[in-house]
C-alpha cells in the first residue's frame, strides 16, 4: 500500500466553508419568549410548583407536564456564575472581550446564560447586580438582548 | 421573523397563557439559525493525485484489487470490500448520462448557477461509477438516460488544481447507451457478459 502524504508545505488544502440557512419554527412559547425579546422585555414560563423557568421551556423538565402559563420577569438580576471570554468566538454577538454569565432574573428561578458588557474581569463578580441593555432594532432573537451591565453603570445611552 | 409561509395555527399555541405584555403583537414564529462550519480542507493522497491530474485535463480514477471496479473520484479505497485501490487510471472525458435531475429551485450562494440546470451522474467510458457533473449544450428536455456526452473544460489558462475544471457535459452526438446498460445498471451488465464468457469458456481479458 502506498503511505498517504504528510500535509506538508506542497499539499493541496483549500478553506472549505459549509454553510446551511436554517429557518426554524419556534413553537408558541420559545415564539413567546423571543416576541418578548423583540418587545424588551423577559419572559419565563410558571411550572406547577410555582417556580418560574428562565428561557421558558415547553414542558416541564422534572414531571414532563406541558407548560403553558408564560410570565413576565425583571430585566435586572443577579449574577450566579460567570467566565471571561477573551477573544470572542468568530461569529460571536460581541466583537470585544467580553464576560459570559448565569444571571438570575429577579421574579426567575432559574438563570440565563447572557453576555455582560464590562471591560475587564475584574468588573465581574458572583452576586452582582445587572441590567438588561437591549438593542434599537429588535427582530425576535436572542441577540435583540446586546447583554447585561452592571446596574449602577447603566447610561443614559443605555435606558 | 415573519417572512416564512408558516401557517399561523401551527405555532400559536393552544392553551399558552401570554403576558399583557406580548399579548396583541405579531407573534414570533420561526427564527433564522444559519449553522457555518469553516474548514481548511486538506484532500486525501488519491485526492491530492487526481485533483492535480484535473487541473491537467486527466480524469484519474482508482481500480480494485478485487473485483476491477473502477472508481471515480478515486478514494484510496474500495469501500466494498473494505481493501486499499490505490491503482491509479487515466480515464476519458467522455462518457454517458446514467442518471439526472433537472433543478428548478436556486442554491442559496449559487447565483453561478442559473435555474433550470441539468446535474447527472456523468459514467465515464472505463469507469464503474458516476461522477457529479452539469449536462448543458442541449435543451434540458433533451437529457436522457444512456446519452453519450464529453467534457467541456475550462480554457487552459484557468485550469487549477480543484475540482472545478470541466464547466458541463455537452452531448457529443453518438449512439445513446441502451438503458439496460447505462447508468448503474452498466456494472451489472458487465458482470453477467463476463459470467457468460467463463460459462462459454471464452477468455474475456478482463
Amino acid at each position: 500500500m502506498t503511505e498517504p502524504d504528510a500535509p506538508g508545505p506542497s499539499a493541496l488544502r483549500a478553506d472549505l466553508v459549509i454553510e446551511y440557512p436554517f429557518i426554524r419554527t419556534t413553537g408558541p412559547v420559545v415564539g413567546a419568549f423571543l416576541t418578548g425579546l423583540r418587545e424588551a422585555v423577559l419572559l419565563g414560563i410558571r411550572r406547577s410548583d410555582g417556580t418560574v423557568m428562565v428561557p421558558p421551556v415547553e414542558y416541564d423538565p422534572v414531571t414532563s407536564e406541558p407548560l403553558t402559563e408564560v410570565v413576565e420577569v425583571a430585566s435586572t438580576g443577579t449574577i450566579v456564575s460567570w467566565t471571561w471570554v477573551d477573544p470572542p468566538r468568530p461569529g460571536s454577538p460581541w466583537e470585544v472581550p467580553h464576560g459570559l454569565a448565569l444571571v438570575l432574573l429577579d421574579g426567575a428561578d432559574t438563570p440565563m446564560l447572557h453576555g455582560v458588557m464590562v471591560d475587564s474581569p475584574d468588573g465581574l463578580a458572583t452576586g452582582l447586580r445587572v441590567e438588561a441593555v437591549w438593542k434599537d432594532d429588535r427582530v425576535g432573537h436572542i441577540t435583540d438582548l446586546a447583554g447585561f451591565v452592571p446596574v449602577d453603570q447603566v447610561t443614559a445611552a443605555h435606558r | 421573523m415573519t417572512d416564512t409561509p408558516i401557517p399561523a395555527e401551527a405555532s400559536d399555541g393552544v392553551g399558552v397563557v401570554l403576558p399583557p405584555s406580548i399579548r396583541d403583537v405579531e407573534p414570533v414564529r420561526s427564527v433564522r439559525t444559519p449553522i457555518r462550519l469553516e474548514y481548511d480542507f486538506i484532500p486525501s493522497a488519491a485526492a491530492q493525485q487526481y485533483l492535480r491530474a484535473y487541473g491537467e485535463k486527466r480524469i484519474l480514477g482508482n481500480r480494485s484489487p478485487v473485483d476491477g471496479a473502477v472508481f471515480v473520484p478515486p478514494r484510496g479505497v474500495d469501500p466494498r470490500h473494505g481493501v486499499v485501490a490505490d491503482e491509479m487510471v487515466d480515464l476519458a472525458d467522455i462518457g454517458h448520462v446514467g442518471s439526472f435531475c433537472v433543478t428548478h429551485l436556486p442554491i442559496p450562494g449559487r447565483r453561478d448557477l442559473p435555474v433550470p440546470y441539468v446535474s447527472a451522474w456523468i459514467h465515464l467510458d472505463g469507469a464503474d461509477i458516476g461522477f457529479l457533473g452539469l449536462v448543458a449544450g442541449c435543451a434540458n428536455e433533451d437529457v436522457r438516460i444512456g446519452m453519450r456526452v464529453r467534457a467541456v473544460w475550462k480554457p487552459d489558462g484557468e485550469l487549477g488544481d480543484t475540482a472545478e475544471n470541466v464547466l458541463h457535459w455537452e452531448p457529443t452526438g453518438e449512439p445513446d447507451v441502451p438503458i439496460a446498460e447505462a447508468g448503474n445498471r452498466a456494472w451489472g451488465a458487465k458482470q453477467a457478459a463476463a459470467a457468460d464468457d467463463d460459462a462459454d469458456g471464452g477468455d474475456s481479458g478482463a
